[in-house]
């Protein structure tokens, strides 16, 4: 595999155009939030095994660490999902000239940013009454 | 235009009709995990506590279960198309490509049974 010749890649693209940043960045989000499901899961798994397990794994998902994973998973969740939904315009023919492109590449990052000022502010209110 | 080729013209070899399929199953589930997430966070954020008791009584109601099953299976199987195509483009050799496939495939189902089993035990009373 190794020998085999390979074309020049990375390298001669210019990673600072939005379409190979949206792209990898969605890629990358959809990533996170794979380990964001074995999170939800394991507490899924924890409240069926009782409440002793139950606390003994809200101990562990209390843990600072994660604490600051949630703030990302939140994140990636609202860019993936208005970047998921820029796709799904997309497959039906639409927004697919560079301006518009350009245009909802924009929007999404807008709106991402947007919701996830709102479910953060949400959840830090959620939090103070339900640790 | 065709675009087969005219070995597969000769050959009489038509489409299979699965070429498509990764992709399909990739929006099928995307347009699932809009409103399932949605709901998801939106529920989990208005739940008074997180405590045990709080927690059973709230997957203990049927459309709750539902909806986690639902969340849980259709993001297990996106998870799964995404992962695979990250690993068929970044895991090089075929030796190594073919089995962390076999073991992210594997990984998904655990995830996902467990998953749908854990909300289910809930759902039935079996979480004493």
């Amino acid at each position: 595999m190794t020998e085999r010749p390979l074309s020049p890649h990375l390298s001669v693209y210019r990673m600072s155009r939005y379409t190979l940043l949206t792209s990898i960045v969605n890629r990358a989000t959809g990533l996170v939030l794979s380990v964001g499901l074995i999170l939800l899961v394991y507490w899924l798994v924890a409240v069926a095994s009782g409440p002793a397990a139950y606390n003994g794994a809200r101990t562990v998902l209390s843990l600072g660490v994660l604490k600051a994973v949630y703030v990302i998973l939140l994140a990636t969740f609202a860019y993936h999902l208005f970047a998921g939904i820029r796709h799904l315009i997309w497959d039906t023919g639409h927004g697919l000239e560079r301006a518009q492109a350009k245009r909802s590449a924009a929007l999404v990052l807008i709106c991402a940013i947007l919701l996830f000022v709102g479910l953060a502010w949400w959840a830090l209110h959620a939090g103070a009454r339900a640790p | 235009m065709t675009l087969r080729s005219p070995l597969a013209t000769v050959l009489g070899q038509g489409s299979a009709k699965e070429g498509v399929h990764h992709w399909w199953v990739q929006r099928l589930t995307s347009v699932a995990l809009v409103p399932l997430t949605a709901w998801f966070v939106v529920s989990l954020l208005s739940l008074p506590s997180f405590d045990h008791a709080t927690i059973s009584a709230w997957i203990g109601q049927l459309w709750t279960a539902v909806f986690l099953i639902l969340l849980v299976l259709a993001a297990a199987w996106h998870s799964q198309l995404g992962v695979r195509v990250v690993v068929e483009d970044y895991v090089h050799g075929h030796g190594a490509k073919t089995l962390v496939l076999a073991l992210v495939t594997f990984f998904h189902v655990v995830v996902a049974v467990a998953g749908v089993l854990a909300v289910l035990k809930v759902a039935l009373g079996g979480a004493g």
